[in-house]
């Protein structure tokens, strides 16, 4: 299902996305005709269009967005790693509390080269569309053109995103530790940092959970609400 | 004071001319680096500021966040959807319902599920409330930064008002967690509507008292007219958003253009803006706004809808495949989630876009070259919340 949805640009009503309206297409159209081969692919955010574009073309997207498509305004600019977390195994393997992702990697909309990603959004405060810019990061190298040059407001979106993900953004005036004190060690929103809350101590709300009635029941619990626990 | 040793008295005179001395003395060390916070009156939690001082005028600024940093990005990883809400109730804990607001409606989206219009109503005039609630203490809180004091206790007994109708509605003050996907917890309760009437009314004194005392007040503008000018372009380039932009002249609320959410389109609302960009420019729109939230709630009520608040959703909450964007005006500015789901019970991946982070990070910028009593008050008229920025 998700080669299919792929290849098309909008996935037409699949899975809760609707497909782009012709404003959100018109801008698709614009950065594909500015940026030519830069354009990978593209696809939908509940109707919010979504473009993936090269590195080499990262810049020049924030630039064609910012004075062709009046996109004036920075949202904000973030990362994402694709790839699932280890899940726990075994009686004794930590928190299994967390809701259980599927187990091989998927890419979302407009899809994703490997597992790293930097995404952005921009708007026009004048125009009233936007459009999300999504970019590959190249596991080896993690390096990602700059927008401060673009956008003032980058400066502090790159900074979080260096140190929550580990991504160089070349052309940064200072990479510096913003939410994270300067010592700290580790990229926390990689998939694979565990969350330490819940590896020292396991989830309260677990501690007490006695089983349903009908399933594994201890003993007195019987057919009480057997009906009901499967629903 | 004076010299003691008997017989011997020192010219009054040179003593000035001594004091004199060491103050130039002073004066010509150049640069002095001055911390602000983490815990300071002005920075409204635990904000730092590391200023660079040359005299009275801020040679550089830097903002030092993080020390209230939670990590909820990560932590949505780890929850369910409905779980989600508790977090994110704390992020802008003075506006916790406008913050729900969002995140549900992408959930929803993602479901393709539609909240009945009783329900989406009173999130529309939960959300305004909150507005009101949110706002309101800014305008009270803008005047004892600037050395009124009065209009802060008027702030403080007039909200709690709107406080009072959140907790009787949803049961809690600041956090409501009154959102499900698909509607709401409970219908409101009864009487509630007249005590809501009443209230707005009593909001709208509230706001004409603030324009007598501050608006037009000489001291009030001299601390405020042209400090901290904000331009548009730059504004929106940092990410500014919400009366910060709108005070700078950008006609932009997200209510009115972006993507249809809760009753807006149904309703009838002025958006305001300033064309200064100063410190009095915000007060001066946000004052606007909240006259305009409470016209919004009596509207709203006036045409409340019946029927159910819950439409049918499945027990257990997987959301399909899929992204979603969705952005909201909320009481601070543009408030956004990147939602990314891979049809699990819980989201994959939540990017939160608050809108205090983005206000704040102009900052290094705005506060260049203004003098120090001014410092605070372009902090207090950003209005940020902490937990907005560092999220």
């Amino acid at each position: 299902m998700p080669e299919e949805a792929a290849e098309t640009v909008p996935a037409a009503g699949a899975g809760g996305a609707p497909a782009l309206d012709e404003r959100a297409a018109a801008v698709v159209e614009r950065l594909r005709d500015r940026l030519g081969d830069g354009v990978i692919e593209t696809g939908s955010a509940c109707g919010s269009p979504v473009v993936r574009v090269r590195r080499d073309a990262w810049r020049r997207a924030a630039e064609v967005a910012k004075e062709e498509l009046a996109c004036d305004f920075l949202s904000f600019i973030s990362g994402i790693d694709w790839q699932p977390a280890p899940r726990p195994e075994g009686e004794d393997g930590g928190d299994t509390s967390a809701p259980v992702q599927p187990a091989e990697m998927t890419f979302g909309a407009a899809g994703s080269a490997g597992r790293f990603q930097v995404f952005a959004h921009v708007e026009s405060t004048t125009r009233h569309h936007g459009v999300t810019l999504k970019v590959d990061v190249d596991d080896a190298e993690m390096r990602v053109p700059s927008w401060v040059p673009v956008y003032g407001g980058a400066d502090w979106h790159e900074r979080e995103c260096w140190e929550m993900f580990g991504i160089v953004f070349d052309g940064h005036p200072s990479l510096r530790h913003l939410y994270l004190p300067a010592e700290f060690e580790g990229h926390p929103l990689r998939k694979d940092f565990p969350l330490l809350a819940r590896e020292v101590k396991p989830w309260p709300g677990l501690v007490d959970v006695e089983p349903m009635p009908g399933e594994a029941a201890g003993p007195g619990e019987a057919a009480g609400g057997a009906e009901e626990a499967g629903s | 004071m004076t010299a003691t040793t008997p017989g011997f008295e020192l010219d009054p005179r040179a003593l000035r001319h001594l004091a004199d001395a060491q103050v130039n003395v002073e004066l010509d060390t150049g640069d002095m680096v001055l911390n602000i916070g983490p815990q300071h009156p002005a920075t409204h939690g635990t904000l730092r500021l590391v200023v660079r001082l040359d005299g009275e005028r801020v040679v550089a600024a830097d903002p030092v966040i993080g020390y209230m940093h939670r990590g909820y990005e990560k932590l949505t990883e780890f929850r369910t959807y409905p779980q989600v809400t508790t977090l994110i109730n704390r992020i802008d804990w003075l506006s916790s319902f406008a913050n729900e607001v969002p995140f549900i409606w992408a959930a929803e989206l993602l479901m393709d599920i539609e909240a009945p219009p009783r329900a989406t109503w009173i999130r529309t005039i939960l959300t305004e409330l909150s507005r009101i609630a949110t706002i309101y203490l800014f305008l009270g809180e803008m005047g004892l930064q600037v050395g009124a004091l009065t209009p802060a206790f008027w702030a403080f007994r007039d909200r709690e008002l709107v406080l009072n109708l959140i907790e009787a509605a949803t049961g809690g003050r600041f956090h409501p967690n009154f959102n499900r996907i698909g509607g709401l917890k409970d219908d409101l309760p009864w009487g509630w509507i007249a005590e809501c009437r009443r209230a707005m009314r009593r909001i709208l004194d509230g706001c004409d008292d603030f324009e007598d005392v501050l608006v037009g007040n000489e001291i009030f503008e001299a601390r405020t007219r042209g400090v901290g000018i904000i331009p548009a372009e730059l504004g929106a380039a940092y990410g500014v958003s919400g009366a910060n932009l709108r005070a700078s002249g950008v006609d932009w609320d997200l209510r009115r253009d972006g993507r249809p959410y809760l009753a807006y389109p149904e309703l009838d609302f002025k958006v305001w803006t300033h064309p200064d960009g100063d410190s009095f420019a915000r007060y001066w729109v946000r004052l606007q706004e909240t006259r305009e939230a409470a016209r919004m709630v009596l509207q709203l009520l006036d045409g409340l809808p019946g029927g159910p608040i819950m439409a049918k959703v499945p027990r257990i909450i997987k959301v399909p495949e899929g992204e979603c964007w969705v952005e909201t005006e909320n009481p601070l500015g543009q408030m956004g989630y990147y939602v990314v789901s891979k049809g699990a019970t819980g989201p994959f991946r939540v990017k939160i876009r608050s809108a205090s982070f983005s206000n704040v990070s102009i900052l290094p910028w705005l506060l260049r070259g203004v003098y120090v009593p001014d410092v605070v008050t372009i902090l207090a008229s950003l209005y940020f919340i902490l937990g907005d920025i560092d999220r």
